[in-house]
């Protein structure tokens, strides 16, 4: 079982929270000008990264709160966590590449 | 005692040959899909001239980690479609491979626990039987004549209220699979090629003519994909992406037991899944950790919930004990169902997505998959599995309607 540090009620087992999948996604902002293609891209195509991911969880039994973490997907050791909105900690880890740029995404939507 | 007193090796079912410089179709991944694609492209389309590369052993993946369970009771048509042609071929494999890999169609139960669970159970009753897949519903006293151990008492939290059955699923021996299909492939000459991983693809403009792996350079005019988990991994190394998470799941067993347990039940609302294997082993698995993960196992909570399940519904299973836990890594698609088709890079050919049930699909896979590679265009058994459909939309949405939770 993961042990995973939420932001606001410090560290707790991994069954309190669940689990959002990659960050950074975020929602375009033009949906209709995009292709089939495009819209595919967002809808159903995830990074599915080896090694360090960004992606997000929420603590559904706690304070209720998103965040990110940088998780090993290998290893599974949690490498930082960092709130939603701001980007990945180095910046260049695979997984958190996509539409970073465009927050502001999460708690504010 | 010493190496002269041992019994001799029994003969070895396939050889370990050297890579060869160049072969006219390369499958990159030796587990059951891989090894089924190789047979159907030898025997079906005649291309010996071909290689299996798995970065292992033969079969040391998936293959090796499920729970066995073969069965066609899928709700939409195509998926009906693809997993009853499976099923019907695995009922002719052991002749037609000559060998005996424990086929046992001893049925399998797919409980319902409410009310929602017994109309879809009912619902899906009905759309197997319009595609000649052979289903029953059975009220509570009809599953405990059948599985005598499972409690379908009121004093649980969520009651048995049903089942739909199909008494031509059931199990297989998993390794045993793997060697029919190996050996065969070796005797129509195809390369099973051991400890050879894929490093890259070597491409002229837009079109796969090469393989590197940590065993040298490889040129091929097709490339077709088999493999599973890191599907993703090596449609990077080729320069396209997939729909794909890769996902823990894992399975457990519990010491031998003698038979006690006739057929295989399955629930998706308590979410556990059970049968016993030919040597006694309780074989349990359920549903994927949550997270994203390449690691081959997950996360305790997981087993502790589902022997939780197990021990409800059958509670002479309380006192047993649990021997091993192990993990796989699936590929799981949004819509739940598999990818079976052409890729964006040309001559290179993708099978992936089986997500949690990829083990009852092997034979149909490894057809369809070769029907794709050798002829360049889908088998009507895969069309509707093409990567496109995420851009058109048709979706073939198994999600809850197959019978169990991915």
């Amino acid at each position: 079982m993961l042990l995973i540090s939420c932001p606001n009620c410090g560290p707790r087992d991994e069954t309190e929270f669940h689990y959002g999948g990659q960050a950074h996604v975020a929602y375009p902002e033009d949906p209709y000008a995009l292709n089939d293609r495009e819209w595919a891209e967002y809808l159903f195509y995830r990074d599915n990264t080896k090694g360090a991911y960004a992606e997000r969880w929420v603590h559904s039994t706690g304070c209720r709160q998103w965040f990110n973490m940088l998780r090993d997907t290998v290893s599974y050791e949690i490498q930082a966590v960092y709130p939603m909105g701001t980007p990945a900690p180095g910046g260049s880890a695979p997984g958190t590449t996509a539409n970073t740029a465009q927050a502001p995404e999460g708690a504010s939507k | 005692m010493s190496a002269d007193h041992l019994p001799e090796h029994p003969d070895f079912l396939w050889r370990n040959p050297e890579p060869k410089s160049s072969y006219d179709a390369v499958i990159v991944g030796g587990g059951g899909h891989g090894l089924a694609t190789a047979y159907f492209l030898a025997k079906n389309h005649g291309m010996t001239n071909i290689a299996v590369l798995e970065k292992g052993w033969l079969a040391g993946g998936n293959m090796a980690r499920n729970t066995t369970i073969i069965r066609s009771n899928y709700l939409w048509d195509e998926s009906a479609a693809i997993y009853e042609h499976a099923l019907k071929l695995w009922e002719v494999l052991p002749e037609e491979l000559e060998y005996d890999f424990l086929f046992s169609q001893r049925g399998v139960m797919n409980l319902a626990h409410t009310l929602g669970d017994v109309r879809e159970s009912m619902r899906r009753v009905g759309a197997n039987k319009l595609n000649g897949v052979d289903a029953e519903w059975l009220d509570p006293q009809q599953v405990k004549e059948l599985c005598p151990i499972l409690n379908v008492g009121d004093n649980i939290r969520y009651p048995v209220m049903g089942a739909t059955y199909q008494p031509r699923a059931g199990i297989a021996k998993h390794d045993h699979v793997a060697w029919a299909f190996a050996r065969k492939c070796d005797e129509m000459g195809v390369d099973i090629i051991q400890n050879c991983e894929v490093t890259g693809f070597l491409k002229d403009g837009n079109r796969v003519v090469g393989v590197k792996t940590n065993r040298g350079t490889i040129n091929t005019e097709k490339v077709g994909l088999c493999a599973a988990g890191h599907s993703s991994v090596l449609a990077e190394m080729a320069g396209f992406r997939l729909p794909i998470q890769s996902h823990p799941l894992q399975a457990l067993v519990s010491e031998l037991h003698e038979p006690v347990h006739p057929t295989v039940v399955m629930s998706n609302h308590v979410h556990v899944y059970v049968s016993q294997a030919h040597k006694g082993e309780l074989v349990m698995g359920a549903g994927v950790d949550s997270y994203n993960g390449y690691g081959q196992r997950g996360s305790f909570h997981v087993i502790e919930e589902q022997m939780a399940a197990a021990v409800e519904l059958f509670p002479i299973f309380a006192r047993a004990h649990v021997l091993r836990t192990w993990g796989g890594i699936v590929d799981t698609t949004m819509d739940a169902s598999p990818i079976v088709g052409t890729t964006p890079v040309e001559n290179m050919f993708v099978n992936c997505g089986w997500g949690t049930g990829g083990f009852k699909g092997t034979p149909a896979a490894g057809l369809t998959f070769a029907h794709t590679i050798a002829t360049g265009a889908p088998h009507k058994l895969n069309e509707p599995f093409s990567l496109e459909r995420f851009e058109t939309g048709a979706l073939i949405d198994e999600h809850g309607a197959a019978a169990v939770a991915h």
